[in-house]
């Protein structure tokens, strides 16, 4: 019976050649390799899509594995791409604050680089001092570190209070996206120590790196983000299909059920729950560097409802789904909020992409919900020819539209 | 024969209306036992209680030889200390294989890390099939068992009870909606369990209890009525008054 | 008596000799003014005050005219003969001039002629208060009350002694209480008498108003100083290096007073050196070692040999006598005015919290206004509608439009009201028809439909009404508030409301328990197929109720765009807060809808109370409460129990 993980999933060698193969296609066709196919700034929106694709990936495993409909991942994400930002922010700062104290007559002492650097950052907050969460911004390491922890701590005390509680449902969305909230209308805060709604900006440049052209950087982006997605693809594959996939998804179609066979669901939740948040911040810190900007805008809950739509219309409960879903819909709102697609003039009205997508998106996710809850993901059954097991009636449980990896052989 | 399981002096009440009024219960080691009793006499309720769905609001429920006390652990505390439970409706994880419901309900070490490191042996693949053969569903493994009959989910159920390796099980209406072929098979099953560990079974049918051949507890308001073999009860008036007169 | 007489004569008198000569008149004031010309004519704010005073105690009527016209510069002197005029331009550089005590012209003069008083602006203020006395006893009431008023915001000790002549023969019983309130809050300040303005500073120690708060609070004015004279009015010490009393400042104070020498800050000690440097050497150190505050204080040191880093100024201030100083000399009065602000602040306290509590009330409406519509469609029925916030919105772009149609703002809120429940009920039904309806046991996807929904909607209305904030004008009988002293205060708007929202409650309550519908749709809920049985159509008592929730929800639109800004994300910002409310109380149960709106609504005031210059801070300390609690009291603060409430 036991085969390699790669053997009881063939999904994942197929993933991960596309995902090499799509790698290395951007890059021969790259400004930075010299062919110029693809403008560098299309290049940061690909490794951007391959951040959202993970982040998706950890949605599915949190929502379409478990049935946690977390509307919180998002923060998650923003957290990761803060903790990066600290260090991307206050190094290129200091470089910038020692270069031009080098003409200095006196050289400068380290308080006064230090006072000059809180200076340059807070001024816009009408600040000049550090706070304290800023401690640890000279070292990368140690932020690198904080990329990990304080999602990861929060998501772990979050996650303990509502589990403990035994808030499910919705009730455990609607909570989720209070959390949500509740950060970003503290990040929104001048005092939060974080720029209040300034958010973090010039993260593209990274410090001690300024010959390198950004057309590289992209690039380097660009494998970073593909390395983390596909790790987290083979890490998603490997968790979700041996018994502790078993029990997730015991866990989304029976709770109850699961907790009498003697496991503490509230464990398995708490735990995967806060791997997933662990995984959406490493996303958020290959994410922001790419973007340049962060800001507490992008926590908002409305960022986490839009993660549940892209899995939901790649397809949940399958990791594959999630990928295509985020990378289908991001770039696709891209392209129609870009501008790029030409207007549809009725003569008494010009529909305006820009104006109209986001009605479009609403609709059609509506529509995907009633009559394809198994998402883009259900066309690969209708591929490969797979059937969903007769219920006998009996409706499907939470997790409907939901489907398992490991179908039934009959 | 030592007590396995004691419930003394349990009350609980639902918004005033008392579910279990001073219930008093015990069971020994490999013993089977029948609770019949009118609806809403609260044998549900019972099983809630023992297995700490519902908290009772005053009362004892010690379990063991150590005598511990079953109130403050959570569900699957109780599950992993060897109370297994079987509900009324069939609930099996039909999205999964039998195999894998099986196997998930294994007694095995059940914390997160050690499910995620969990690498399926043969010996387990072995104990698997074995269960599968006491219930009747070899054939049945590979298949989701969304698909498989009413009868091969109880058992199936049953099977994932006796896959925990319980001390006590408890069985909620294990005979409902089987063909009679079907309850012979279910009959069968229990009583070869009983051998070797607590039953308690909670049915309606007499028929079915009758050849349980085992003490019978009747409750009535949430308190026992009678106790006894299944003649002796059946004998008792206040039992025919309150249930089977009616 | 005689003095009118004689006016009216001297008036006939020249009326006949008019226009034959100009000569100088010699009505009483003039001659008053002529005996102080010098003085008027040079005034100074140290000299003029016997001029201004005679003026003001002769009692003659044209007083007054002299003084205002003097005070606005319009009083004129004839260059070649004598006499004070008032004048009026002519235009063409002609000024037509008038005798004070007649009021008659007396002839018109070039500009050159005549000359211009330009009292200076000390001298103005002191005729200006001079003045206050004869408007304290204007006939016209409003002229007096403008006095007051004038008196109130720019007082001076000056005002004391003809405000209190002016009490005695006050008629008017408002203006006098005025008066004796104001006369009580002068004495307090400026009477010469410390019993007297001790006694004046007891009588207000309830009055709770910001005039008696703010005298007293200007009898306590205070400053902190270095080693002050013995006779000071003290307050007590001060600690340097606290918060009140930087060290820098207390070194500074001790410099300018003396008592220490300028020491350089570190900037001008940097200054100093780079000043100084010497073939890449300051002080015999490289400058590339200078990175270092103690290579520094080396290299300064060297160079100054006086100086050490060791002499540190906190060390200097450290024992030195700081103290805070009462401006107000007198210890007796600042004893007293203590007593009565602190007596004050109690129940200022108090009321406060009494107005606290009005603004929690308030708010815990609006969220209840907006929770209504959801206790019914999330609460009743168990559908989350994640565009129930649309719906609000829906309502106040309706009222909004009907506003645009109707001018008259009373009439077009009577008209929005019923319409957006109209409007919002028909998309309530809809939605329930079309997506809602299919998703009955899948909550989760009912969510995330809803939320689609919820996008398109906010775009739509964005493309409609673009992205600026829409006006939704409440009525004018809703402008202003209910003052109930200078500390509670609540606007109509609030008021209105709260009373909405308790019709609201009176109407859900009504609905549910004592018509068909509310019947039916509690059946349904509750066990839709044995309502079925019983020949209810369940179809329709979800749409009917699904409809209800939603047309409220129209309706808090209309009412919550009356003081919020009507944009397309006016529902989002109440969404989230909104589902906390239904599930912070307790699902399916409007008084628990109510006592989490209650708990949400107070518990934010008084967060934002504690923590006043920041509500976003106050709303993010709420949600992480509400977290908390939920840990308490999972299913709410009004639970169903027993197994009817499910897992």
């Amino acid at each position: 019976m036991r085969k390699s993980l790669f053997a009881r999933n063939p999904s994942v060698l197929i993933f991960l050649t596309c995902l090499a193969l799509f790698t290395l296609g951007v890059t021969v066709l790259s400004e930075a390799f010299g062919t110029d196919m693809i403008s560098t700034s299309f290049v940061k929106t690909l490794g951007k899509t391959l951040c959202l694709c993970l982040i998706a990936l950890a949605m599915d495993l949190v929502w379409g594995y478990t049935g946690i409909l977390s509307l919180g991942h998002f923060a998650f994400f923003g957290l990761g791409g803060y903790m990066i930002g600290m260090w991307l922010m206050y190094e290129r700062t200091r470089d910038i604050i020692v270069t031009s104290m080098a003409n200095n007559p006196i050289p400068p002492t380290d308080s006064e680089v230090v006072a000059a650097i809180g200076n340059q950052i807070f001024g816009v907050v009408g600040s000049s001092d550090f706070p304290l969460i800023w401690g640890f911004s000279h070292s990368l390491t140690l932020q690198l570190i904080l990329v990990v922890a304080v999602p990861g701590l929060l998501a772990l005390i979050f996650g303990w209070l509502a589990f403990r509680s035994r808030v499910t449902g919705v009730y455990l969305s609607i909570l989720t996206q209070a959390m949500t909230l509740a950060l970003a209308l503290y990040l929104f805060q001048n005092d939060s120590g974080l720029r209040g709604n300034n958010g973090l900006s010039g993260l593209q440049n990274l410090p001690g790196l300024d010959d390198v052209p950004q057309s590289v950087v992209s690039i380097w982006f660009l494998w970073a983000s593909a390395l983390a997605l596909g790790l987290g693809y083979i890490f998603a594959a490997w968790v979700v299909s041996g018994k502790f996939g078993s029990v997730l998804r015991g866990i989304r179609d029976d709770e109850a059920r699961v907790r009498f066979l003697g496991y503490s669901v509230e464990g398995y939740k708490l735990f995967i729950f806060t791997v997933t948040a662990i995984i959406s911040a490493i996303a958020g810190a290959l994410y922001y560097p790419q973007a340049g900007i962060i800001n507490p805008a992008e926590i908002a809950p409305i960022a986490s409802i839009y993660l549940a739509v892209w899995v939901a219309i790649g397809g949940r409960g399958r990791l594959y789904g999630a990928v295509i879903g985020a990378a289908f819909v991001s770039l696709v709102s891209t392209w129609f909020t870009g501008g790029q697609v030409p207007s549809i003039p009725l003569g008494f009205y010009t529909i305006d992409w820009v104006d109209w997508w986001q009605v479009v998106l609403g609709l059609s996710f509506v529509l995907v919900t009633l009559f394809a809850p198994k998402g883009i993901g259900g066309l690969f059954d209708l591929i490969s020819g797979r059937t969903s097991p007769n219920r006998h009636g009996q409706d499907l449980g939470p997790g409907a539209g939901s489907l398992q990896e490991q179908e039934a052989e009959s | 024969m030592s007590t396995l399981l004691e419930v003394s002096g349990v009350s609980v009440s639902f918004d005033g209306f008392k579910a279990i009024n001073n219930l008093s219960f015990q069971i020994g080691n490999a013993e089977m036992r029948a609770i019949i009793g009118p609806n809403g006499a609260g044998k549900t309720t019972f099983m809630d209680i023992v297995t700490g769905k519902t908290r009772p609001n005053e009362g004892r429920v010690i379990w063991g030889e150590k005598s511990v006390s079953l109130l403050k652990m959570s569900e699957a505390q109780i599950a992993r200390a060897g109370v297994g439970r079987k509900f009324q409706r069939p609930t099996v994880f039909e999205d999964q294989s039998v195999f894998d419901n099986l196997l998930m309900a294994l007694k095995k070490q059940r914390g997160p890390l050690s499910v995620l490191l969990y690498r399926k042996s043969e010996e387990d693949t072995a104990k698997v099939q074995e269960l599968a053969a006491e219930i009747g569903l070899v054939d049945q493994l590979p298949r989701k068992s969304g698909e498989l009959s009413h009868g091969q989910k109880q058992w199936l159920e049953i099977g994932m009870l006796l896959a925990q390796d319980p001390r006590l099980l408890l069985v909620d209406e294990p005979a409902a909606g089987m063909t009679p072929e079907e309850r012979e098979h279910t009959t069968s099953i229990l009583v070869e369990a009983a051998k070797t560990r607590a039953v308690v079974v909670v049915e309606h049918d007499m028929e079915f209890v009758r050849r349980l051949n085992c003490k019978v507890t009747v409750l009535h308001e949430g308190s026992v009525l009678a106790e006894g073999s299944l003649d002796h009860v059946t004998s008792n008036q206040d039992v025919i008054d309150v249930y089977l007169g009616r | 008596m005689r003095h009118i007489l004689f006016s009216l004569c001297a008036a006939m008198l020249l009326a006949l000799t008019l226009p034959a000569m100009a000569q100088t008149p010699s009505g009483p004031v003039q001659t008053l003014l002529q005996e102080h010309s010098a003085l008027i004519e040079k005034a100074s704010r140290k000299t003029v005050q016997p001029a201004i005073d005679a003026l003001a105690t002769s009692g003659l009527p044209a007083a007054q005219t002299v003084l205002q016209k003097w005070q606005s510069k319009d009083m004129w002197l004839r260059k070649d003969q004598d006499g004070f005029f008032w004048a009026e331009d002519l235009g063409d550089k002609q000024y037509r001039l008038y005798d004070f005590d007649t009021d008659q012209p007396v002839g018109d003069y070039d500009k050159k002629a005549l000359k211009q008083l330009k009292p200076n602006s000390g001298v103005r203020a002191l005729i200006g208060v001079a003045l206050v006395q004869f408007q304290l006893s204007d006939p016209d009431p409003i002229r007096r009350q403008e006095a007051l008023t004038a008196i109130k915001r720019d007082s001076a000790p000056a005002h004391l002694a003809p405000l209190r002549a002016s009490i005695e023969g006050e008629t008017d019983p408002a203006i006098k209480a005025r008066k004796e309130q104001l006369e009580v809050l002068l004495t307090l300040r400026f009477d010469t008498d410390d019993a007297a303005r001790v006694a004046a500073i007891e009588s207000i120690s309830k009055d709770i108003s910001l005039d008696a708060r703010a005298a007293l609070n200007s009898l306590l004015t205070s400053s902190i100083k270095y080693a002050p004279a013995e006779t000071a009015n003290i307050a007590g010490p001060v600690e340097p290096g606290s918060a009140d009393l930087t060290v820098e400042a207390a070194y500074d104070m001790m410099v300018a007073e003396n008592a220490a020498t300028a020491l350089p800050s570190a900037v001008e000690r940097k200054t100093f050196l780079s000043e100084n440097i010497q073939g890449g050497l300051v002080g015999g150190i490289p400058v590339a070692q200078l990175s270092t505050q103690e290579a520094r204080d080396r290299a300064y040191a060297t160079l100054n040999p006086t100086w050490s880093a060791d002499v540190s100024k906190a060390s200097i201030v450290a024992n030195a006598p700081f103290f805070r100083v009462y401006a107000e000399p007198s210890s007796a009065v600042t004893t007293a005015a203590e007593k009565a602000l602190n007596s004050i602040n109690t129940r200022v306290g108090f009321n406060q919290s009494l107005d606290l509590l009005l603004d929690g009330l308030s708010l815990a409406s609006i969220f209840f206004l907006a929770a209504i519509g959801l206790a019914i469609t999330f609460g009743v029925m168990g559908v989350i509608n994640m565009a129930h916030g649309e719906f609000i919105m829906m309502g106040a772009y309706t009222g909004y439009v009907v506003q645009q149609m109707v001018p008259n703002y009373t009439v077009s809120i009577l008209i929005a009201l019923p319409l957006a429940f109209a409007v919002t009920f028909a998309a309530g039904v809809a939605m329930e028809r079309l997506v809602i309806r299919h998703l009955y046991s899948r909550p989760l996807e009912t969510l995330l439909a809803t939320f689609g929904i919820s996008i398109a909607l906010q775009q739509i209305a964005k493309n409609i009404f673009g992205t600026q904030a829409r006006p939704l004008t409440a009525p004018g009988w809703l402008d202003g508030a209910w003052v109930l002293n200078d500390v509670v205060s609540i606007s109509y708007i609030r008021i209105a409301i709260f009373v909405l929202a308790l019709i609201f409650l009176a109407v859900f309550l009504f609905i549910m328990n004592r018509t068909r519908l509310g019947l039916e749709t509690r059946a349904v809920t509750q066990n839709p197929r044995m309502a079925a049985s019983m020949g209810i159509n369940p179809d329709r008592v979800n749409m009917l109720t699904f409809g209800l929730g939603s047309g409220i929800a129209g309706i808090a639109g209309v009412a919550i765009g009356l003081f919020a800004k009507v944009t397309s994300e006016l529902g989002s910002d109440y969404i989230v807060q909104s589902f906390m409310t239904v599930v912070v109380g307790g699902v399916g149960n409007i008084w628990g809808t109510l006592a989490g709106a209650a708990m949400i609504g107070f518990l934010q005031k008084g967060i934002e109370w504690g923590n006043p210059s920041n509500t976003l801070a106050a709303q993010t300390y709420m949600i992480v409460f509400i977290i908390i609690f939920i840990q308490f009291r999972p299913r709410g603060i009004i639970a169903l129990k027993g197994r009817a409430a499910g897992d």
